[in-house]
């Protein structure tokens, strides 16, 4: 298995139905190293240096996180504020992150036939995940598909186990 | 002097100052200016309150001085002063060299004789310690880098005046007057062995001294300020702090040489040790009344009979004396690259003649190097360009300056200039301690006083610079610099005493921001309603930090619990605000603590859940999916 950090970033687990069920689903394994983003820094204040050391450590980031407003929750844009330092994750001779994989996990309020031109939302997922493919590839990452999660609500309720492989797959397959 | 005498004298004395500063301050002029005036007005060619034994009086009151040396000392780090040597060998040497030399030449072109010029030129090169310090400090100029640099040079007089006392014997051309008075004659056995050893040995014997000074005062006086002051007795550190300051006057003296230098050695000594704001506050009062008798005996020393009989001299020797002084000064500015108006501010400050110049022209009277009249003459010019320099000063002040603007401030030298901290932290305890190491962390230097003695020590010795004594005394938080502070934070363990302390910064540095910490709650209630800038529970912070690790263990997540506590703590310090205003009233104080405990019950910390918790509303996903499923059933109807 790949080195992966998976960063997770949920402002209301104990709230959560989709995310609480997958991360039992998270696999066991000791190059997968689990963050909880807003367990670590509650008063979101980031320690950039403590964080670049464990993407350093890592081949591939997987960010996982629900979908709020067409973007990420507050800590993970923080996150990217703080961590990716000029010099480091961009710009002259930064190669921090050159070459690592990035991937995208997150769940969604609305089923997968919104996000179309045609649907509610007007838009494809990877339009609307479109700033964080671009963040990745300015630092020189490997992005990969994100896994979506559509109609998280009702995940408990609805036939999730293809869900849960899938989760498991993303997190142990070694990228091609 | 028999007690009656005393008690007139004293009487004189002290009702003159109380009268004249006063008035003097009234009418916008410096305080040594009013004592001067107090003096010539109450002398022997006055109202003859006090006859010629204002002369011993002045003799006396040059006390004073050396207690001001101390003072100086104390406020200057040996760090500080090893970075000034250039600053007082170059300008101080330069100064009294050509000052000597163009002075005699103009002696000397007057036909006295070689050997009476070169002895007032040396006389009169020196400028007065007294005078130009008391008025740079008055107003607050003794930190900028015109009044630093006169610092330097008069320091360097001050040094000078040994050797120069060694070479006037040698000047001698006239047979000793038998009016002179009792240098080299009596004394003690000591004196007069001293007074027959060959240079060398006297040079051993200061520089022994002067050893001496330091490793005593590095050595013997911490341990001992430290023992007393933890007896808690205050008269006993003031006779401490004048026992100090009078014995090593005495050594010196003993020696020979200036027991301003020696005691100035010690100031410079202590002044890194915790007792210097304590030592200050103690000798300041002393030495402002002694300096202050000084100037009224000066005043009075000004012989008009004198005056009225050659007029034209007396002035041609005054007005010639500050515009050769000053004129050489200025250039020496120039050379020194100071601002156009520190150099006009060094020049002016220093161009008179110094208290030194009585005590040379009386040697001098007695060793047979200048006959009487010149002397009379001389000593009556040295006390008037004395007493025109608070004049001068306040014309540089009033007119010069605003014309030259503030330069000061592009000089560069802002390490010289502002070394005051912006902060003062009154108590450094458990808490007071916190405050200190995290102000410290971001790089800011803090005044620390605290009131316990050995727990002084041990801050000290853990290398944070703190400073013993009592911080609700208006003299102590003076010295520890509360008129140029930013902020003062209190953080000392008696209500009254907090509020004291409030008090007296309100009155005296209406500037300074108070942040206090509260003891209870209504004493809290208490310091809001004083409107204190900043006040904050002693235990409200790490009250609500466990609570929120409480929260943690029950397996809260650390963004919930950390979101009750901010929450909680926000709404803790609105209820305490609006208690603070109603607090004394029993009734309607109960009603609305009642209500806000409610309140915070509404909160529902518990089940956050629940959309009847008001602080968590957001991602509310239990309402999102209830409103989802609901759509989702229309959907599924409609397309059915």
């Amino acid at each position: 298995m790949l080195k992966t950090l998976l960063i997770f970033a949920h402002p209301a687990l104990h709230k959560s139905q989709a995310n609480k069920l997958l991360l039992n689903y998270l696999p066991k394994d000791e190059n997968l190293i689990f963050h909880d983003l807003y367990e670590a820094y509650p008063d979101h204040i980031i320690h950039p240096q403590l964080e670049q050391k464990k993407v350093e450590q890592v081949d591939r980031i997987i960010f996982q996180f629900p979908l709020y407003w067409y973007s990420t929750p507050a800590l993970i844009k923080e996150w990217f504020d703080i961590v990716l330092e000029y010099g480091w994750a961009y710009g002259h001779h930064a190669d921090a992150l050159v070459g690592k994989y990035a991937q995208i996990i997150t769940t969604t309020g609305s089923p997968a036939s919104s996000y179309t031109p045609e649907g509610q939302v007007q838009h494809t997922m990877e339009e609307i995940l479109l700033p964080l493919e671009r963040t990745f590839k300015l630092c020189g990452m490997i992005y990969q598909a994100p896994l979506i999660i559509h109609d998280a609500l009702q995940l408990d309720k609805n036939n999730c186990k293809s869900c849960m492989e899938h989760y498991i797959k993303t997190l142990t397959d070694t990228p091609s | 002097m028999t007690q009656e005498q005393f008690f007139s004298s004293a009487l004189i004395y002290l009702a003159a100052a109380v009268i004249s500063v006063p008035l003097a301050k009234k009418f916008g002029l410096s305080a040594v200016l009013g004592y001067l005036v107090a003096g010539m007005v109450i002398g022997p060619f006055g109202l003859r309150a006090i006859g010629q034994e204002g002369e011993s009086v002045m003799h006396f009151a040059e006390f004073g001085v050396v207690m001001m040396l101390f003072l100086i000392g104390l406020e200057l780090q040996p760090s500080m002063l090893w970075r000034m040597r250039g600053k007082i060998l170059g300008l101080g040497g330069v100064q009294v060299i050509v000052t000597t030399a163009v002075i005699t030449g103009i002696a000397m072109a007057c036909g006295l004789v070689w050997q009476m010029a070169l002895a007032i030129g040396m006389a009169l090169s020196l400028s007065s310690t007294a005078i130009v310090m008391q008025s740079l400090q008055e107003k607050g100029l003794s930190k900028t880098s015109g009044g630093r640099s006169a610092f330097s040079v008069l320091l360097f007089q001050d040094i000078a005046v040994i050797p120069i006392l060694a070479v006037y014997p040698m000047l001698a051309t006239i047979s000793p007057s038998s009016a002179g008075n009792d240098h080299g004659g009596e004394g003690s056995a000591f004196q007069q062995w001293i007074a027959h050893q060959p240079s060398w040995v006297l040079t051993l014997l200061v520089l022994a001294a002067v050893v001496l000074i330091i490793l005593a005062s590095r050595l013997l006086l911490r341990p001992v300020l430290r023992t007393v002051a933890a007896t808690g007795v205050r008269e006993v550190f003031v006779a401490l702090a004048l026992l100090i300051v009078i014995g090593i006057a005495s050594i010196m003296m003993q020696l020979g040489v200036s027991a301003a230098l020696g005691t100035f050695i010690a100031g410079v000594v202590l002044a890194d040790s915790e007792y210097r704001h304590e030592l200050e506050s103690d000798i300041e009062p002393f030495k402002g009344l002694l300096l202050g008798v000084f100037f009224i005996a000066v005043g009075a020393a000004i012989d008009f009979s004198l005056i009225k009989s050659m007029p034209l001299t007396v002035a041609a020797i005054v007005l010639g004396l500050i515009f050769i002084k000053a004129a050489i000064i200025f250039t020496i500015g120039g050379v020194a690259k100071l601002g156009s108006d520190q150099r006009v501010l060094f020049s002016l400050s220093l161009a008179q003649g110094s208290e030194f110049a009585f005590v040379l022209f009386g040697f001098a009277l007695s060793e047979g190097i200048l006959p009487a009249e010149t002397t009379q003459l001389l000593i009556a010019s040295v006390a008037i360009s004395m007493a025109l320099t608070p004049l001068i000063m306040m014309v540089e002040e009033k007119v010069l300056r605003p014309k030259l603007g503030t330069r000061e401030v592009d000089d560069k030298q802002a390490d010289e200039i502002d070394e005051q901290s912006p902060f003062i932290l009154a108590g450094v305890g458990r808490f007071g301690n916190f405050v200190a190491r995290m102000l410290r962390a971001q790089g800011y230097p803090l005044t620390v006083i605290d009131s316990d003695s050995e727990h002084v020590e041990f801050l000290r010795k853990l290398g944070i610079e703190t400073f013993y004594g009592d911080a609700s005394r208006l003299d102590l938080l003076e010295s520890a610099g509360a008129a140029e502070a930013k902020t003062i934070m209190i953080a000392i363990d008696d209500e009254e005493k907090i509020l004291h302390i409030i008090e007296l910064c309100r009155k005296h540095f209406p500037q300074l921001k108070i942040m206090a910490r509260a003891l209870s709650r209504t004493h809290e209630y208490e310091l809001i309603q004083l409107g204190v800038d900043f006040v904050i529970h002693q235990h409200s912070g790490s009250a609500t930090a466990m609570a929120e690790a409480a929260l943690k263990c029950l397996g809260q997540r650390a963004n919930q619990a950390h979101r009750a506590a901010c929450y909680f703590t926000k709404h803790d310090k609105i209820v305490t605000q609006q208690a603070a205003e109603i607090h004394r009233d029993q009734g309607q104080y109960i009603s609305l603590i009642r209500e806000k405990i409610s309140e915070l019950e509404g909160f529902n910390l518990q089940d956050a859940n629940s959309h009847k918790s008001a602080i968590e509303k957001a991602w509310a996903s239990e309402r999102l999916r209830k409103a989802a499923e609901k759509k989702q059933n229309i959907q599924a109807g409609e397309s059915s």
